[in-house]
């Protein structure tokens, strides 16, 4: 007799605890220690070869094994998290920036500007991300500072029409009217009557960028046009990790798990901010 | 009808900035056709008459204009690296890709429907809430990761098939599908996990409505009330993001075909890409830009089937 | 008796404290009846509408009391059975007009939609031109030309016409009018109480009229319930309660009615 139905018939009202925010934080947290724990410590050189112990199973000397070099596998995994983490934030914070620059001054002035840059955002976004960054790598070659570089201009559109949505909403609005009538300047009223409004739509947008980044990179290091050898990447120890798949499948595990991991708590973040009660 | 044409219409001018935008960035590059026929220690002489011969010194409209029109008459230029015709490289290759991407979108669509309307119409359930868990996992499942434990899960410990052996859909076209399906799956399942999250949510919220308390009020049962009124309302948006996903797909395959090493698109694009083969490259992208804005017509036109208040916007 | 209500209590189990909105509510209505029920939001008028239409969530709330209609239990009633009353014997309208339809489905498609639910025997074009003979009853112009439309495409009275003909499709026993007008512009609030008169008056159907606004439901109604925070503080004739209000918060309301309007209505 009590069971829940199926869709709104008259009142629901519901309260849940957003327990995935709470895990989200949890994987997040951890993550992000480590991260900073390598970039001044890492319990092996990265580079520094052994051939005692190629392809070493996990054991308490080396956490997680031991590459086909010899490497730690621990300490490459830290410090390719650090260079996926740099680079992710970097990526986001040029998509983010060109985002709210073309998307406030158009989304804000509209006319013959902002029909010119929407046609040429929609292009760019009808692209997927990862196809410009090739076409960026192809021509300006590859490398941690062309990757950046590529996936933050791949970046820009999303947030752009993110952020010309919101401008658009707001700039209507009756207190955006009146601080134009009190004579406050069109600059003040863009990046400090309306932008801070923009930033929950925005966090969220950034966090799932943050997230995409990540796929992006670890991609395109996978195949090899990313970070560079000898410096550890996520991508390209999977990458190297196949060739040794059946002997050593824990090469291949660590460096999947991490990325699984940044990416999970970041978006169990991102949902526990937009909607707590969101599965 | 109007709609459609203004569709069609934005679409051709899409279309249009794109070849543009790429032939202007390949025309950008140091290097170019002469250089690439001759190699870099030839004398000047040569080089400038060579760039004469095939036309390289004309201005740039025009060579983008002639570019334009044998691109359409199929015509993509000549390897630098092959010295083959573009067209004839890729041709070959396209079926591969093609196929893959959409037997991917075939598995995911076939999936996530009914996965994610199960899970909305038991919502809060066991079932739903481990489908929930499942799905926030796979959704941070890079799908080449997903490829590589599929290889190592089917191919190396279930020994479902030779992880590595490929086999061309011209020799044997059984043997190309049992070894297609398992980097189809890989490239699936976290796009089954993103659609299904949404579809639920969707379904959730259009349940929230006040149209469904009107359909229960009329003596609807739960499952009339959710496939007669709320799955259409639910399914726009995740049309939307259907759409998005089989150019994902598309693209997602050149990295899946690196793990599973099967000789598509993906494979002609990286090896270009280093051997800075650019008539490759930029014919490549062109057409996958040009699949990617197609699909968004499509679903821009299955959108006005759907949605009856589009059409109204549109005039 | 039509519909009898005994001792209803509802009572919400969603927070820590238990919450009740509805309050030892007893009352009837008589065949081709109108009765109005009046209050402020909240004070649990729409709950008793939603608990007798059977659209309550079963799940965190509890109800008490027995409802009747025409001598069949409705409060305990199986949902299959609910159901063969829903849009059959009972309809309901509601305060939305612009959301309660689909946006998606063409007018005539869900004003049928009762027809292929509780009368399966018709066939699609008996099924048509009943829709259009509801359609053009609840006076839209143009009948055929609106079965064709979309929501989208009608104004917010219109479609509160559309809701009426779609509710009254199966020619119901009661229809309970939930803030039918609240949501409307004043003029076309009272094309729709006089619609629901000449309604009432030639299906013989009995109207449960739930309102906040004293003055629509002196206008239409036989007898008037008011409720406040859950109880019901004052039943009677529509007259007696506005000539001589016995409770206070009663003639509260009637002074909260503005001048002009009840002068009027005099």
């Amino acid at each position: 007799m009590h069971r829940k139905r199926f869709g709104k018939t008259m009142f629901g009202r519901q309260k849940k605890i957003p327990l995935n925010f709470k895990i989200g934080a949890a994987i997040t947290g951890v993550m992000t220690l480590l991260i900073l724990m390598s970039f001044v410590y890492t319990p092996y050189d990265i580079t520094k070869m052994d051939s005692a112990s190629k392809l070493a199973a996990p054991s308490l000397a080396h956490l997680m094994g031991c590459d086909n070099f010899g490497r730690d596998i621990f300490s490459r995994v830290l410090k390719g998290m650090e260079n996926t983490f740099v680079i992710a934030l970097l990526t986001v914070v040029i998509g983010t920036a060109g985002g709210i620059i073309i998307g406030a001054f158009t989304g804000y002035f509209g006319g013959w500007l902002d029909e010119v840059l929407m046609r040429i955002i929609d292009v760019v976004f009808a692209f997927p991300s990862i196809l410009l960054a090739l076409v960026f790598v192809s021509i300006f070659g590859t490398g941690r500072y062309n990757v950046v570089a590529a996936l933050g201009v791949a970046f820009i559109p999303s947030f752009a029409r993110i952020v010309r949505g919101e401008f658009i909403k707001y700039r209507e609005m009756d207190y955006v009217k009146s601080a134009r009538l009190a004579g406050v300047g069109t600059l003040r009223i863009i990046f400090v009557h309306i932008l801070p409004n923009t930033l929950t739509v925005l966090t969220s947008s950034i966090m799932i960028g943050f997230n995409n980044a990540v796929l992006a990179e670890a991609g395109m290091s996978y195949l090899g046009i990313g970070v560079q050898p000898p410096d550890a990447s996520l991508g390209s120890m999977l990458s190297e990790s196949q060739t040794y798949l059946f002997s050593a499948p824990w090469y291949a595990v660590f460096p999947g798990l991490m990325i699984i991991l940044l990416v999970l708590g970041f978006s169990l973040l991102a949902d526990g901010l937009k909607d707590p009660a969101a599965g | 009808m109007k709609y459609a044409l203004k569709k069609f219409a934005a679409m051709l001018v899409t279309i249009l900035c794109i070849s543009f935008l790429v032939y202007l960035a390949f025309d950008l590059i140091p290097g170019d056709a002469a250089l690439a026929a001759l190699g870099t220690d030839v004398e000047p002489e040569r080089l400038a008459a060579m760039r004469e011969e095939m036309g390289l010194n004309r201005p740039f409209l025009e060579r983008y204009f002639d570019w334009l029109v044998s691109f359409v008459r199929g015509d993509f230029g000549t390897s630098y690296k092959y010295h083959l015709p573009v067209a004839e490289l890729i041709v070959s290759k396209l079926p591969v890709t093609v196929i893959m991407a959409l037997i991917s979108f075939a598995i995911m669509t076939v999936v996530s429907l009914p996965v994610g309307i199960y899970t909305a119409k038991h919502s809060g359930g066991r079932i739903d809430r481990g489908i929930t868990v499942i799905n926030q996992v796979m959704m941070s499942v890079p799908h080449f990761f997903m490829g590589i434990l599929i290889t190592y899960v089917f191919g190396m410990v279930f020994k479902l098939f030779t992880p590595g052996g490929f086999v061309s859909y011209e020799t044997d076209f059984a043997g190309f599908l049992a070894y297609i399906i398992f980097p189809c799956i890989a490239i699936a399942l976290p796009k089954i996990a993103m659609s299904v999250k949404l579809l639920r949510g969707s379904c959730m919220g259009e349940a929230k409505k006040d149209y469904v308390r009107t359909a229960y009020s009329k003596g609807n049962d739960t499952n009339k009330v959710l496939y007669r009124h709320v799955l259409k309302n639910a399914m726009i948006p995740v049309i939307t993001l259907w759409g998005m996903m089989l150019a994902d797909m598309l693209v997602g395959s050149i990295v899946i075909e690196q793990v599973f090493n099967i000789p598509g698109i993906g494979r002609i694009l990286l090896t270009s890409i280093s051997y800075r083969d650019y008539p490759v490259v930029e014919a490549i992208i062109v057409l996958i830009a040009f699949v990617v804005v197609v699909t968004n017509f499509c679903v821009d036109l299955i959108y006005g089937l759907i949605d009856p208040r589009i059409n109204v916007g549109a005039e | 008796m039509l519909l009898e209500v005994r001792d209803l209590n509802i009572e919400f189990h969603d927070h820590d404290v238990p919450e009740r909105v509805v309050n030892h509510v007893s009352f009837s209505l008589e065949e081709g009846e109108i009765l109005g029920i009046v209050g402020e939001s909240g004070s649990g008028k729409s709950m008793t509408a939603m608990a007798i239409a059977g659209l309550l969530k079963r799940h965190d709330l509890e109800k008490k009391g027995e409802i009747f209609f025409a001598g069949t239990e409705l409060l305990r009633a199986s949902r299959a059975k609910l159901r063969t009353f829903q849009g059959n014997d009972i309809s309901i309208i509601f305060q939305e007009p612009m959301t309660s339809l689909n946006p998606v489905k063409r007018i005539g498609w869900q004003v049928e939609e009762s027809l292929r639910i509780h009368r399966p025997q018709l066939d699609k074009e008996e099924r048509k031109q009943r829709a259009i003979a509801a359609l053009s009853d609840v006076e839209l112009p143009n009948p055929e030309q609106i079965y064709r439309k979309y929501p989208h495409e009608l104004s917010g009275g219109m479609r509160q016409r559309v809701m009426i003909a779609s509710a009254m499709i199966c020619e119901p026993k009661l229809l309970i009018a939930d803030e039918p007008t609240t949501a409307l512009d004043v003029t076309i609030q009272l094309q729709i109480v006089k619609l629901l008169q000449r309604l009432n008056k030639e299906k013989k159907m009995a109207v449960l009229f739930i309102s906040h606004d004293l003055s629509l439901v002196k206008r239409l109604c036989d007898r008037i319930i008011v409720m406040h925070n859950g109880d019901i503080v004052e039943q009677g004739s529509a007259q007696a309660i506005f000539d001589c209000p016995k409770e206070r918060y009663t003639k509260e309301l009637i002074d909260a009615i503005p001048r002009l309007e009840k002068l009027n209505l005099g």
